[in-house]
């Protein structure tokens, strides 16, 4: 057997080893009555199918198009989501962050991955990772340069840490070019990246 | 606890790698991983910063080796063993092999939205006054529990100033050790990168974390 064969059976047999465990615990603790497997069910759907960065998108259009929304926002965040039905867990207490020509905000959980669930769903992988979680503090423009976004030397940047169950969702800056343009419309234009800081919004050509 | 989990300002990681169109779940298991920690959290009665201590607990080397699913199952496996609502040989075996210990509640498929809506808010009335304002200048206390903490080691020492009072919330340090809620008034508080990193540090950048009064002292 070649080493890059073994190498593949041992990833392999540890994948299954994980699956297989997991696997038993839910017989476990459905068979003691403790988890009820459709409710299981219901939880996977709900952050496959239902919870996830469309949500923040649609904030941030708001956000974008309705300066009264706007004003709330910034006022008290957690509220005006719950405008649009989005609230609850891992995303009790949420802060609105206003991106401007000046001031750039990114934001990290440098201690777990803490997240705003109900506007952006479950975290990537990359936001979970050792690379993003050591650097994002001290190194935020190498970062974003890992992001392939640069901004001007002058621009402040400020890092955010979720260390408590405050969450934070940052505002990008609309667009040029997108006078006039609906709420759907507009939110086609933000990306997740946008919304944690580490990236910004497409521009108009972007869309197709 | 300063363990593998308190990453900031740590070196040698790599370049951070972001995987074009990323499923919300990789694998099968991990899908089951998660719906069981979240549910498995009514009938073992742990809170949020229980959950946090019982997943940072592990050597450094082993929580930097694993994914990120794979410390929660972990720490799941971890809460339900302690609690005595499972036991190794049933694991093993992958069936219920004693009876079950009678718990407060479970789950239900017709619950799950309206928990999920209603979160777990850490806001709690005091009648305490803050003891910081905002523009207040700050230092982060030099502590080391070995218990759960969420003071970031790299704050710990440095000078900064209260950016926002938040308000009064549920304390972590006590919740995680099952002491009681313990509130404290919360604050954003904002560190200079120079301050933080040194002289070479890009004057623009600034970083904040959210702290309880418990770990602040006037500077």
């Amino acid at each position: 057997m070649s080493g890059h064969d073994h190498h593949h059976d041992h990833d392999h047999s540890e994948l299954s080893e994980t699956q297989l465990r997991v696997r038993a615990l839910e017989t476990v603790l459905t068979e003691k009555g403790y988890v009820d497997p459709a409710a299981l069910d219901l939880l996977i759907e709900t952050y496959e199918k239902k919870v996830g960065p469309r949500n923040g998108a649609r904030v941030v259009a708001r956000a974008w198009a309705d300066p009264a929304y706007r004003a709330r926002l910034f006022k008290d965040a957690t509220p005006a989501i719950a405008e649009l039905g989005y609230a609850g867990r891992q995303g009790e207490h949420i802060v609105a962050l206003e991106n401007t020509p000046k001031r750039h905000n990114m934001v990290v959980c440098t201690l777990c991955s803490c997240y705003p669930w109900p506007v952006l769903g479950l975290p990537p992988v990359w936001y979970k990772s050792a690379p993003y979680r050591s650097r994002a503090v001290a190194d935020p423009r190498g970062v974003l340069a890992d992001f392939e976004v640069t901004l001007p030397k002058d621009t402040e940047i400020r890092v955010w840490d979720s260390t408590a169950e405050i969450r934070y969702l940052v505002i990008p800056m609309r667009p040029a070019g997108t006078d006039g343009w609906s709420e759907d419309k507009l939110a086609d234009l933000v990306t997740r990246d946008s919304m944690i800081g580490t990236g910004l919004p497409k521009q108009p050509k972007d869309l197709k | 606890m300063n363990g593998g989990q308190d990453l900031g300002g740590t070196h040698g990681h790599g370049p951070v790698l972001a995987e074009l169109n990323e499923p919300v779940f990789h694998t099968e298991w991990e899908k089951r991983a998660f719906a069981l920690t979240l549910a498995a959290s009514a009938p073992g009665q742990w809170n949020i910063d229980m959950s946090r201590f019982a997943r940072e607990n592990r050597p450094p080397a082993e929580y930097l080796s694993m994914s990120y699913y794979q410390i929660w199952f972990a720490a799941l496996e971890a809460m339900l063993k302690e609690r005595g609502l499972i036991s190794d040989d049933e694991i093993d075996a992958g069936r219920s092999l004693h009876p079950p210990k009678p718990v407060p509640r479970t789950l239900s498929p017709g619950d799950v939205a309206q928990v999920l809506y209603r979160g777990g808010p850490t806001e709690r009335e005091t009648n305490t006054a803050a003891r910081f304002k905002a523009g207040d200048k700050v230092r982060a206390k030099n502590i080391n529990p070995v218990t759960h903490t969420r003071l970031p080691r790299y704050v710990r020492g440095h000078t900064g100033n209260i950016e926002r009072v938040i308000g009064c919330h549920v304390f972590p340090d006590s919740n995680a050790l099952g002491t009681g809620e313990n509130p404290q008034w919360l604050y954003t508080v904002r560190f200079g990168g120079r301050e933080l990193w040194g002289a070479d540090t890009d004057l623009t950048v600034s970083v904040s974390v959210d702290a309880w009064e418990p770990y602040l002292e006037l500077a």
